[in-house]
């Protein structure tokens, strides 16, 4: 007899969001697993933000539910949930410490605020005003308070934005320690090398709807049977004639999407290309986010 | 619960404590002005003086009198009872009833001593009996302050609650806060909490430096003004919060808290008394809470009132805060639509 399958800790049912006439999530359902990174990815505008608001019970739906372990998330969902924003203003004149101090007192249930301290890497600033935070730090700060009521699930919209690359990836350890001790995350990002590093399983939004979900490997092989081989736009003016692979200039790099590599390579060499500086990848997130909602700038 | 509202009060006191600009003009505002006034009004009281034409008898008879023509004068109509206590008290020079053809004049009043010399010199003889009017005066400054601590009050809990909220709103602290198990009426607790505090310790230092400087009368009970104060700043607070419950632009929030402010300021007898006023601005100015709050006051600290005698005043300015504390929690939202 099969194992029955865990049940989620936390259900979106037909989730519907309409601001007037704009639908901006448009029936959307999903599961999230208990111990999972789970990632919520779109461009900007695909309605992501607004989905994870409403889970997190800042914005209301038109329509729809949102379940925390089996049940409507209300209070105890409250208790049980920390919360990083995209952007959250803090007070004036406080510091890092007691601001940490007055969102420990909400909760019933509380993390040790010298543990918080020592994870978000906050030792050094607890006692610097909130005002003179860099982003990195302001944003470590927001995931410290995310973490005071030492969270069954934990909500990070978009944590690394405007963080330089050290700070991301500092922060990306960060996570991945806080994953370890057995949280549930919920990840809104449109970084998809953050996805890819830190996500278990994935939806992709466009214009208020899932496209696709599921775990980013098998997303990836269920899509590609090929792989890439780039080559500098300079090495390569114009492609070999009757060539039978598809191929794209992007960023002065031709990509040639090949399910033969050994095929690719010959004709390539036959017709003359130097080929000193290909370079053969396979498919990565960013090229199946890229394919599923369109290469083109959002108005 | 009341450890998530001490959370929130306790942080948003460091703010404001630690944001030395603004507590440095909430605290040097009130003293600046009572400066000021010690410095117009501690060499001597108004030159103009003021006579009470005592009502109904005064419309017959009054307007062929002679001594109504002298400048700098005021005629001021007034009942009976409330014309004599003034005179009583130095608050009017001299009352005056043509249809009895009586006045009333306090001995001791320099004013009414000129008063009376002018009545006399544009009379007939005989024409007056004279009736004494005895009592300690109150002089314009204490009548006024009272009116300075209302009005201190009314500023610092209206715009002081009313634009923090819209802030918080507005920058997302808010929305923030809704993410967590906090629920609208502890923060709101908070905010009265916070604002009560600073209100009052403002009003005691106010009201010390009165005292000190323009040694002001106190008759009553400071118990009991200390409960008026206290009741006023809950009411007025809770009037801001109501007005900032939805509101997410300061703009918006600055008219509003305007459209109540001026009106208040003008109408509930801060700088003058209504007694001379239409019966109809006397009745409008009856729907503010700082009119009761005020003659509560003034009862207590002119005229010696107790508790039970500001009852009445008690119980509207609490009916005030239970009404538009419950339009605040009902219309409160943390975030912009």
């Amino acid at each position: 007899m099969a194992a029955a399958k865990p049940a989620p800790i936390l259900a979106v049912r037909d989730l519907v969001k309409n601001y007037g006439p704009v639908r901006a999530v448009r029936g959307i359902s999903f599961d999230v697993r208990r111990d999972c990174c789970f990632g919520l990815l779109g461009p900007n505008g695909a309605g992501k933000t607004t989905t994870v608001e409403i889970i997190e019970g800042v914005t209301p739906a038109t329509s729809g539910e949102v379940l925390y372990q089996g049940k409507p998330a209300g209070a105890a969902f409250r208790q049980d949930a920390g919360v990083q924003f995209q952007t959250a203003a803090l007070q004036d004149f406080i510091t890092v410490r007691e601001t940490l101090e007055m969102f420990h007192r909400l909760y019933r249930h509380r993390a040790d605020l010298g543990q918080v301290i020592s994870d978000c890497a906050l030792d050094k600033l607890e006692k610097r005003d909130n005002r003179k935070l860099s982003g990195g730090q302001r944003q470590r700060l927001l995931l410290g308070i995310a973490l005071v009521n030492d969270p069954k699930i934990l909500f990070l919209d978009e944590p690394t934005t405007g963080m330089d690359p050290q700070a991301r990836r500092n922060f990306w350890e960060l996570v991945e320690r806080i994953r370890a001790r057995g949280k549930t995350i919920v990840l809104t990002t449109h970084y998809m090398e953050e996805a890819q590093t830190l996500c278990d399983e994935i939806v992709i939004m466009n214009e208020g709807e899932i496209i696709t979900q599921g775990a980013p490997e098998q997303l990836l092989k269920a899509h590609y049977k090929a792989i890439i081989l780039e080559l500098p736009e300079s090495d390569l003016a114009e492609m070999p004639p009757e060539f039978p692979f598809p191929s794209y200039r992007r960023n002065g790099l031709v990509e040639i999407h090949a399910d033969d590599a050994n095929e690719a390579i010959t004709r390539l060499s036959r017709a003359g290309a130097p080929l000193g500086r290909l370079n053969i990848r396979p498919y990565r997130l960013e090229d199946l986010f890229l394919d599923l909602t369109g290469k083109e700038l959002r108005p | 619960m009341i450890q998530r509202i001490f959370a929130i009060l306790h942080a948003r006191n460091l703010e404001f404590l630690r944001d030395r600009a603004t507590l440095g003009w909430n605290v040097a505002m009130p003293l600046l002005l009572v400066a000021g006034m010690a410095a117009i009004f501690s060499g001597g009281d108004r030159s103009e003086y003021k006579v009470a034409l005592i009502q109904a008898e005064a419309q017959a008879a009054a307007p062929a009198h002679p001594f109504l023509e002298t400048r700098y004068f005021d005629f001021i109509p007034m009942e009976r009872g409330e014309a004599l206590d003034r005179v009583a008290n130095h608050q009017l020079d001299l009352a005056i009833d043509f249809g009895a053809g009586a006045y009333w004049i306090n001995p001791e009043s320099p004013g009414g001593y000129f008063a009376e010399r002018l009545l006399q010199s544009s009379s007939k003889d005989g024409e007056w009996i004279r009736e004494p009017a005895s009592g300690d005066p109150i002089s314009y400054v204490d009548w006024l302050i009272p009116g300075i601590l209302g009005m201190n009050i009314m500023f610092s809990c209206l715009f002081g609650v009313g634009y923090v909220v819209v802030r918080y709103r507005k920058n997302g602290f808010l929305k923030r806060l809704k993410a967590t198990p906090l629920r609208p009426v502890e923060f709101m607790a908070a905010q009265i909490l916070s604002r009560l505090m600073l209100a009052i310790f403002v009003t005691l230092l106010l009201y010390g430096a009165t005292r000190l400087l323009l040694d002001i009368r106190m008759e009553g009970s400071g118990l009991a003004l200390f409960l008026v104060a206290v009741l006023a700043s809950i009411s007025l607070v809770s009037i801001g919060l109501a007005m900032a419950a939805r509101v997410t632009s300061e703009e918006l929030a600055g008219g509003l808290l305007n459209l109540v402010t001026w009106p208040m300021m003008l109408l509930s007898g801060v700088w003058f008394s209504l007694a001379g006023a239409p019966q109809w601005v006397q009745q409008l100015s009856n729907i503010f809470p700082l009119t009761h709050a005020l003659t509560a006051a003034r009862d207590i600290m002119l005229y010696g009132a107790g508790l039970g005698d500001v009852l009445p005043q008690l119980l509207i300015l609490a009916g005030t805060t239970a009404v538009f504390l419950t339009i605040g929690a009902t219309m409160f939202r943390w975030r912009s639509a």
